[in-house]
């Protein structure tokens, strides 16, 4: 897989000290994050959004990233996803070192390693489910983009809306088309940033359902920020966020 | 992503704002059909001038009373002075020392009014000789050109232009009929046919040049000669008009007494048609250059009005942009994204145009100007190249706002609202 993912040089780099590391229970580490901090600059003002994050996320977890509004819970999702680079720290995802790497490597990882849903499902609003779903596969230069996006439409149940423009589809619907989205390019991870923050308590369950199937049948691992408390009880690990530091960071006993 | 990914791409973009790309491609359909339809009119009208002229005769001299440069001091106007004599005329036709001379024809002209039983009008009445017909090849639709006996005789016959017997004698077939120029009763001996052209006999009447001489002018100088305005002279071919010129210089010399080889105290002018020609063209050239330039700044505007919707376009579409790159379009991807679409706007708006002005250039020629139509021609030359420029301005003018859309940082383009 990793052979596919980067281009023979850029290989070398990021791999010539594999990393594959486990936990004392013999578990594979999928994320790890090592003193991240990420500080803004406003003119002269620093504004320190993360300041030492140190966390670990299990291969096929699912967790849920909570905390205060402000914390810093969506800049630490940014640099998981490879959204943004954080400004001082380790971060290796899926064995590979973040840092460091060029705007286009991070697109590619982006576009074959991480599937991500938005709060605001941010769906291309002129074209339809289909070609939404589509869209990481046009990047990643995969052809017969269509029966692979209709796939990651069934798996949402919204096979029957595929095309049907957005406007025309329920804010649960639209949120469903996001995730087939994230799925359709078989990731290692998705990334939700409040996935079900637009929607009411029903439609909320519906989707977070949607996730732990896709972890359960495809091994995906999961990460969410919620504010909250039911939604949260769907993770396995629950991290808190405060002033951009975690504030604790353990199993979910349910 | 692979270029017709882009393009199909780019397509959906446009057409999911259709309005916009409309407005985006007018400027360039504007822009290309000015220049279609204004080099086309350009090309269409020196050719069509050029080809007048070249039936007009491409070696023939004409000879006019009075020097055409100012150098020796203050002249009479163009051909105002009297010093060109029928004598001259038949000096030329008979002397030994003009090889290049095939004819010659001696002309007066004037205008009067021409009276029919059916009709009148005002036109040229030219007086001349049997030569001139063969001189501009000038065929009879019925009747005969000027004989020469009617010469001799000084006969009151006359030949008609086509235009003007169709005027005088619209019901009536016009030889054998009689017509009044000014005073003078004449008999229509012939009708021509129609010759086409700029400075065209189908609007002339043709009598003996010894007629018009002796009843229609003043043709006598106060040394009893004949005087005539201009003389016509047809060299044997296109190559030997110079030598033809040099030839008639030195018979008119020698006929007016005139000493000075240089030229400038010569009473005569000599118009060369191949030089005029010549002229003619280069100023038409210009005038299709100065035309395709006009036309070209509206191109400009054209592009400038690509540049500014694509730049509104990447700010109304920042989400859009941060949602590709969110899902892992490159760098390289958006840029051809916005590349292509401002491209295909103006290929697209380029190809109307292309129509548009050929249309227009249609519509053009169809309208008459005083009789006078305005031919379009247009020259594959302009079709490419006016192509080539308009998907030029779509990369030039795209690349600013599209380099500018590749360059946003996803987080901050996904948080734009
Ligand atoms: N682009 C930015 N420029 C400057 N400051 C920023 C920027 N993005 C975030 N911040 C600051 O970083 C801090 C953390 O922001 P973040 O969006 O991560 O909070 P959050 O935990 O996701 O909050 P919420 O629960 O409201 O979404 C905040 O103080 C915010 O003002
Ligand atoms: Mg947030």
């Amino acid at each position: 897989m990793e052979e596919v993912l980067l281009p023979p040089g850029a290989a070398a780099r990021l791999w010539d000290k594999p990393r594959e590391r486990e936990l004392k229970n013999g578990k594979l580490i999928m994320i790890e994050m090592i003193n991240i901090t990420k500080t803004y600059h406003i003119g002269t003002i620093d504004v320190p959004a993360l300041r030492g994050i140190n966390c670990h996320i299990e291969t096929g977890a699912i967790a849920a990233i909570v905390g205060p509004s402000g914390s810093g819970k969506s800049t630490l999702m940014n640099i998981i996803g490879c959204l943004d680079q954080p400004s001082s720290g380790q971060y290796h995802l899926d064995n590979i070192d973040i840092a460091g790497l060029s705007d286009d490597d991070l697109a590619r990882i982006r576009n074959q390693k991480i599937g991500f849903v938005f709060q605001s499902y941010n769906l291309l609003h002129h074209a339809d489910a289909l070609t939404n779903v589509a869209l990481p596969l046009l990047y990643g230069g995969v052809p017969d983009r269509n029966r692979q996006a209709l796939q990651a439409l069934e798996m949402v149940g919204l096979a029957d809306r595929a095309h049907h423009k957005p406007t025309e589809l329920s804010g649960g619907q639209q949120q469903r088309v996001a995730i087939a989205r994230a799925l359709v390019n078989n990731p290692s991870i998705i990334l939700a940033d409040e996935p079900t923050g637009s929607l009411d308590t029903h439609t909320s369950e519906e989707i977070m359902r949607i996730f732990t199937n896709l972890n359960k049948e495809k091994g995906i691992t999961v990460i969410f920020i919620t504010h909250e408390p039911d939604i949260a009880r769907y993770a396995q690990k629950i991290i808190h966020i405060r002033d951009g530091m975690v504030d604790s960071d353990g199993e979910v006993i349910i | 992503m692979n270029l017709t990914e882009s393009i199909r791409t780019a397509f959906k973009g446009l057409i999911a704002n259709k309005m916009r790309s409309a407005l985006t491609m007018l400027g360039i359909v504007i822009g290309i059909a000015a220049v279609i339809s204004l080099t086309s009119i350009g090309t269409g009208v020196q050719a069509s001038i050029t080809s007048q002229f070249e039936s007009m005769g491409t070696n023939i001299l004409t000879i006019r009373a009075g020097a055409s440069s100012s150098s020796s001091g203050v002249r009479g106007a163009f051909g105002s002075a009297s010093t060109l004599t029928l004598e001259d005329s038949e000096a030329i036709a008979t002397s030994e020392n003009a090889p290049a001379v095939l004819r010659v024809a001696p002309q007066m002209s004037t205008y009067s009014q021409i009276v029919s039983a059916e009709s009148n009008i005002s036109a040229q009445v030219i007086g001349t000789t049997p030569e001139y017909q063969l001189i501009y090849d000038l065929a009879v639709a019925s009747g005969d050109f000027i004989t020469e006996r009617e010469i001799d005789a000084r006969s009151r016959s006359c030949v008609l232009g086509s235009t003007i017997a169709a005027t005088l004698f619209p019901d009536s077939e016009p030889v054998g009929q009689r017509v009044k120029l000014g005073t003078l009763q004449v008999t229509v001996v012939g009708v021509l046919e129609e010759q086409g052209g700029i400075t065209s006999v189908d609007d002339s009447v043709i009598i003996p040049l010894t007629t018009m001489q002796a009843r229609m002018t003043l043709g006598r100088t106060t040394s009893g000669t004949h005087n005539v305005q201009s003389i016509v002279v047809q060299a044997i071919n296109a190559d030997e008009m110079d030598a033809a010129s040099e030839q008639v210089t030195a018979i008119l010399r020698e006929q007016h007494d005139i000493l000075d080889p240089t030229g400038d105290s010569d009473d005569f002018s000599i118009i060369n048609m191949a030089d005029m020609l010549e002229s003619l063209d280069e100023v038409m050239g210009i005038l299709t250059v100065f035309l395709g330039l006009i036309a070209g700044i509206s191109l400009i505007v054209g592009g400038i009005g690509i540049m500014n919707i694509m730049l509104v376009s990447v700010t109304e579409r920042i989400r859009e942009i941060g949602i590709r790159k969110a899902v892992g379009a490159k760098r390289r991807d958006i840029l051809l994204q916005f590349l292509t679409e401002s491209a295909i706007l103006s290929l697209i708006g380029g190809f109307i145009g292309l129509l548009a002005g050929w249309l227009g250039s249609l519509l053009i020629s169809n309208i008459s100007i005083s009789g006078q139509q305005i031919p379009a021609a247009i020259s594959p030359d302009i079709v490419v190249i006016s192509m080539a420029i308009s998907v030029a301005i779509g990369l030039f003018f795209g690349v600013y706002p599209a380099n500018k859309a590749s360059r946003l940082n996803p987080i901050e383009a996904l948080r734009h609202e």
